[in-house]
């Protein structure tokens, strides 16, 4: 019994089939209760007023959208390692999702910015770090629409998230340098512990962060399975074509 | 290998004229500039540095997609994979050509455009000497993104949407570097920092646009 028992699509396919309805309940749960919780049973910020609310869907869209990149770049060193093709599916499948985390992020931080900075956008290292990662998540999904074989589709895109993994590094590092920031250090810091939000805005910004965790997870399972019905399907179809 | 580089460097001079393009695109580009946000010349040497290094690097963009595009219609890539020297040091070779065609004349031309874009007289040095250390990590990037994209028909496009996120930090340090010697101040720091991805990306690259280009030709 290992780990890389589930490489295997069918065994895969299974295990996803059977925890896929518990996973999306207990999103949906965390997600309502801690957005709904957040929204509208905690009080206002003394200074921010009721702004503060939208750091509901601002961090936790945040978090996962690098803890997808992240993703992608473990699938990806599988897939280069071990040529587990679910594992290069998974990536493909997670991508869109890690896209649209960064969307959420880079738009809901401009809208509560504007009240607080006074301004939409600013060059700020963070936001300009989320810019680029998200044109990296853009390059990435071109990529794997424009090259038609699929194995070499995922070679490339592959060693493309490994390289740009280095860059998006050294980018947020570069931008760190190059201008300084508007935006606030992170108030929940995971190694040290030591975080800055009072508990009453704490509890519910921990379950909504659980939520989207347990999101991701829910929808990048339902899109992995489909990647693999429909690299099956396209299989299926070609082998009938050669009966003929 | 220098029989490559000169194969390669004797073609860029003759046929296709695609040695002079990117020059007469940094040359287009930059004359654009001041038309685009009026001649003061206050305003001109502030953003001098900045649109140089920008122009710098389109104008390198620009000619990437030639660069193993012709070799892999006509199969040369394919001799080039199979040959004794290895694809890593044949794809430097190529990275260097590159930069030696389109680099270097982009460096060498930079200070007559800053002339005309109101340079202040103690960035010029640092403007060459940032541009000599970061194109050659333009080229060798650059490499890198045609390789990926080499076996996609029209594939340009969609390389330079791969290739400008990866110039971000040359492109920092180096417009950085040159901007604080415009601005007398002292520019050492960004510039160890660009000499550092030079150097990084010159050793390190090569493997990865070789491994990407195998998988391709494969």
């Amino acid at each position: 019994m290992s780990l890389w028992e589930y490489a295997n699509p069918v065994k895969f396919l299974g295990l996803s089939a059977r925890v896929q309805p518990y996973l999306w309940a207990a999103a949906a749960i965390c997600v309502v209760v801690g957005l709904t919780w957040g929204f509208f049973a905690t009080p206002d910020d003394y200074r921010q007023g009721s702004t503060v609310k939208i750091i509901y869907l601002h961090v936790p869209a945040a978090l996962m959208a690098i803890n997808a990149w992240f993703m992608m770049l473990v699938t990806s060193l599988i897939w280069l390692i071990r040529r587990h093709h679910v594992s290069a599916l998974a990536a493909k499948a997670a991508a869109p999702v890690g896209l649209t985390m960064t969307l959420i992020a880079l738009v809901t931080g401009a809208i509560w910015g504007q009240p607080m900075w006074g301004t939409w956008w600013a060059w700020d290292p963070r936001l300009t770090s989320f810019l680029i990662l998200f044109l990296f998540y853009l390059g990435y999904i071109a990529l794997w629409e424009a090259v038609e074989d699929p194995d070499t589709a995922a070679d490339l895109t592959s060693v493309l998230c490994l390289v740009g993994s280095v860059f998006a590094i050294l980018s947020r590092y570069a931008v760190n340098f190059w201008n300084q920031g508007l935006h606030q250090g992170t108030s929940v810091p995971v190694a040290t512990g030591g975080r800055t939000v009072a508990d009453v805005f704490w509890y519910p910004l921990l379950i909504s962060m659980v939520g989207f965790g347990l999101l991701f997870l829910s929808l990048v399972l339902y899109r992995t399975g489909t990647e693999i019905r429909l690299r099956r399907t396209r299989a299926l179809l070609a082998r009938s074509r050669k009966d003929v | 290998m220098i029989a490559l580089l000169r194969r390669d460097l004797m073609l860029a001079f003759r046929a296709g004229g695609g040695f002079g393009l990117g020059l007469a695109f940094f040359l287009i580009v930059t004359v654009l500039v001041p038309f685009s946000v009026g001649p003061q010349s206050e305003l001109l040497s502030t953003i001098a540095p900045g649109v140089l290094w920008l122009g710098a690097l389109l104008a390198c963009l620009l000619s990437l997609d030639r660069l193993l595009a012709l070799d892999f219609e006509d199969g040369t890539l394919d001799l080039l994979a199979t040959a004794p020297l290895p694809l890593e040091a044949a794809l430097s070779v190529k990275a260097l050509s590159h930069w030696l065609t389109t680099g270097l004349p982009l460096v060498l031309a930079a200070p007559v455009l800053g002339l005309m874009l109101n340079l202040a007289p103690s960035g010029f040095m640092w403007l060459i000497a940032s541009l000599a250390l970061g194109t050659p990590a333009l080229s060798v990037i650059g490499t890198f993104g045609a390789a990926l994209t080499v076996g996609i028909k029209r594939g340009g496009l969609l390389m330079s949407l791969l290739v400008l996120p990866l110039y971000v930090p040359t492109l920092i340090f180096g417009a950085e570097a040159a901007r604080r010697g415009a601005m007398g101040l002292d520019p050492g720091t960004p510039l160890t920092l660009l000499a550092g991805i030079t150097l990084g990306t010159i050793a390190l690259m090569p493997f990865a646009s070789a491994a990407v280009l195998r998988m391709t030709l494969r």
